[in-house]
């Protein structure tokens, strides 16, 4: 039997997650011996338009990208949406609360009309995406895990239960104790807790559980002194386009109401 | 025969983080076209920190780029410190320098090995060389995993780095996990002497244009974080005033911004920072210049990729005294410093692996108002554009696929970084 093929592509990123692909597979090179990267732009020269699983990185941010992405995925029979920035829009979509025009003439005055954008959008809102693999940048482990399963016919199994359980195994202090705020409470396991156990806080960045208590996340917000837009801020350095989500469908739930 | 009619158009140029085109048309004989269209798309990064409190910018801003993550955090933290007062400590300057370090040459490495090794050893990518010459790629990986353990050990990952926070860090590394650095690095030596003696093999196009090189100086030491802004053509300027050396442009093919100082170009990366900073390199990495014939002032934009090789041996080499004083002194957790003050303005500018980067900050009772990054391959734009022009009419007596490989190299000589730029390759000859 061939290899399967394998393709990676990137769109609005810092592909940060594709250079975790090349660490990641610096310790596991027998990898290798199992797929065969027929194209990987930041690492190769070699352009094959012949693959069975595409990993994405980045966000959709422009009409034009639309076209690539579909293309991308009558090709494969696998679509993988690889970190933040494909599975949720990611600190693409900071900017989808704020006024697109002013962002756009804030950065490039009156030549704003030159480049072509509009508000950040995960992949999976061009296309179905099949998996996704969660983080900013991904986990190593969980791209070789997640990879493994793939090839053995299998989606990967994303953790569905919040950060606080994997930090607690892991004996950190709660960041709350140490006197810091953390979405920890509705954010997705399986990264190890690995920004609590470096002392700094959970900005949220795999993605919320499926069925996130937002209400109460912001009282313990508020709790903890920050005011109604500063809790929001915080809520919105990865999560920003499913916050978006949820509101507009309770405004849709108030206005049937 | 010189050729007369000349189309090229490279879309997508591979190998290099982001995606540009190289777009060059001649007729008759006489250049029309010769582009480096930056098509990636606009990031938006300064307009989406407005709002956001000051403790979030370095997290956001690494978001910037995968590779040069701790640049920007770095950069950033030195704008941030700047407007409100903060002043590190000892210890996190000597730790922020040995984090710095460790991402300078993950990049390099990459850079040399990963990047453009293949095109000297006739190659697409650096997998096939793990069949015809495992040693060689054996010997980057283990290179490369060393300089991103040493971030990772710092501030827990290279992309994205956790533990740094305005005024200090989060976490410290422990004092035997820094002399396992210490062994691993003087073990590595051997690794930067076999790297020496390969790029040596290699043959560099011969190309010379002169331009103006900038990099960040400073008088006791080969400068990565802070400093005074130089140039070859002479002059100095405070980071503070960056905007009068970077005259940000705009150009229509380009989602990054140009700029020029007292030319039509300049140059900033490991080459510039050679031509401005060589007498103040390590001896060991001196040695390493005349072994790889690296004199200042060069002028062949495709010895950056040498410049490289000769910045890793001086980072080995810096490190390992760096973690010779840690050890000596003893790693203590300590409380980050504390801000004097929640309004003002800063500017940080560290050399990230790629030239001289700017993060200018405004703050008003602790949320950023305004906030504006200048990136080194923006900066290097205009330049690359420059030694195509020049190039392309020396070369044109060759067939079109040696035209295109020259100008592909000479892309990727520069190391660019586009994702980061576009506020920023593909070669097209259209």
């Amino acid at each position: 039997m061939s290899k399967p093929k394998v393709a990676f592509f990137e769109f609005t990123s810092c592909e940060g997650c594709q250079l975790t692909v090349v660490d990641s597979l610096q310790t596991n090179v027998e990898l290798l011996d199992a797929i065969e990267i027929v194209q990987f732009r930041e690492a190769m020269s070699e352009k094959g338009q012949d693959y069975q699983i595409a990993f994405i990185e980045g966000s959709c941010t422009r009409p034009s990208d639309e076209a690539v992405i579909k293309r991308i995925r009558e090709q494969a029979d696998i679509v993988v949406a690889l970190g933040s920035c494909a599975d949720l829009g990611g600190i693409n979509a900071i900017r989808n609360y704020q006024d697109l025009d002013d962002v756009r003439h804030y950065v490039y005055g009156d030549k704003a009309d030159w480049y072509e954008t509009y508000p950040a959008r995960p992949i999976s809102a061009v296309v179905p995406v099949d998996a996704a693999i969660p983080g900013c940048p991904i986990d190593r482990n969980e791209f070789i895990a997640a990879v493994k399963e793939v090839l053995q016919g299998r989606m990967p199994q994303i953790p569905d239960y919040p950060l606080c359980i994997e930090c607690k195994l892991k004996g950190n202090v709660c960041v709350y104790l140490r006197g810091k705020t953390c979405l920890g409470p509705i954010t997705r396991a399986g990264c190890d807790a690995i920004c609590p156990t470096y002392g700094d806080s959970c900005e949220g960045c795999r993605g919320m559980v499926s069925s996130p208590n937002l209400e109460y996340m912001r009282i313990v917000l508020e709790e903890h002194g920050l005011d109604f837009e500063e809790a929001r801020a915080k809520m919105t350095m990865f999560l920003n386009y499913q916050m978006m989500e949820l509101e507009q469908e309770a405004a849709n739930d108030n206005a049937k109401a | 025969m010189t050729m007369q009619k000349l189309k090229v158009d490279v879309h997508h140029v591979t190998r290099v983080e982001g995606h540009g085109n190289i777009v060059v048309d001649v007729e008759n004989g006489e250049l029309k076209q010769c582009e480096l269209q930056i098509v990636e798309t606009p990031r938006f990064f300064e307009a989406m920190l407005r709002g956001r409190h000051y403790m979030d910018s370095s997290h956001i801003t690494s978001r910037i780029c995968g590779i040069c993550a701790v640049g920007h955090a770095t950069t950033s933290l030195r704008a941030t410190e700047k407007a409100l007062g903060v002043t590190p400590s000892e210890q996190t300057v000597l730790l922020r320098k040995l984090n710095f370090h460790g991402e300078i040459l993950d990049s390099h490495i990459l850079h040399v090995y990963m990047l453009v090794a293949p095109d000297f050893l006739g190659v697409g990518s650096v997998i096939p060389l793990a069949q015809s010459a495992p040693d060689v790629v054996l010997r980057a990986l283990r290179m490369k995993k060393l300089s991103g353990d040493i971030c990772a050990t710092l501030s827990g990952r290279h992309t994205h780095p956790i533990a740094m926070t305005v005024g200090g860090f989060t976490h410290y590394p422990t004092n035997d996990q820094l002399y396992q650095l210490r062994e691993r690095l003087d073990a590595v030596r051997a690794d930067v002497e076999a790297t020496v003696a390969l790029i040596q093999t290699l043959r560099v196009p011969d190309f010379e244009r002169d331009t103006e090189y900038i990099a960040l100086h400073k008088e006791d030491e080969y400068c990565f974080i802070d400093g005074e802004i130089a140039s070859t053509d002479g002059g100095t300027w405070p980071v503070e005033r960056y905007r009068e050396v970077t005259n940000e442009t705009m150009v229509p093919h380009s989602s990054a911004k140009h700029t020029a100082n007292q030319r039509q170009s300049y140059m900033v990366g490991a080459l510039a920072r050679f031509n401005v900073n060589h007498d103040k390199l390590h001896p060991k990495a001196q040695a390493a210049a005349t072994a790889l014939g690296l004199k200042a002032k060069c002028t062949n934009s495709y010895m950056n990729s040498v410049a490289q090789v000769v910045e890793i041996a001086h980072c080995i080499e810096e490190s390992i005294e760096i973690l010779d004083t840690l050890l000596e002194r003893g790693v203590e957790p300590e409380e980050p410093a504390p801000a004097t003050r929640l309004s003002g303005e800063g500017v940080g500018s560290c050399e990230v692996p790629r030239g001289i980067l700017f993060h200018n900050y405004v703050i008003e009772e602790g949320v950023v108002v305004g906030a504006n990054c200048v990136i080194p391959t923006g900066q290097n734009l205009a330049n690359i554009e420059a030694d195509m022009r020049s190039l392309v009419p020396s070369i044109l007596d060759q067939p079109q696929e040696d035209i295109t490989k020259a100008l592909e190299m000479l892309v990727r000589a520069y190391d660019p970084c586009i994702s980061c730029s576009a506020h920023m390759l593909d070669v097209e000859f259209v």
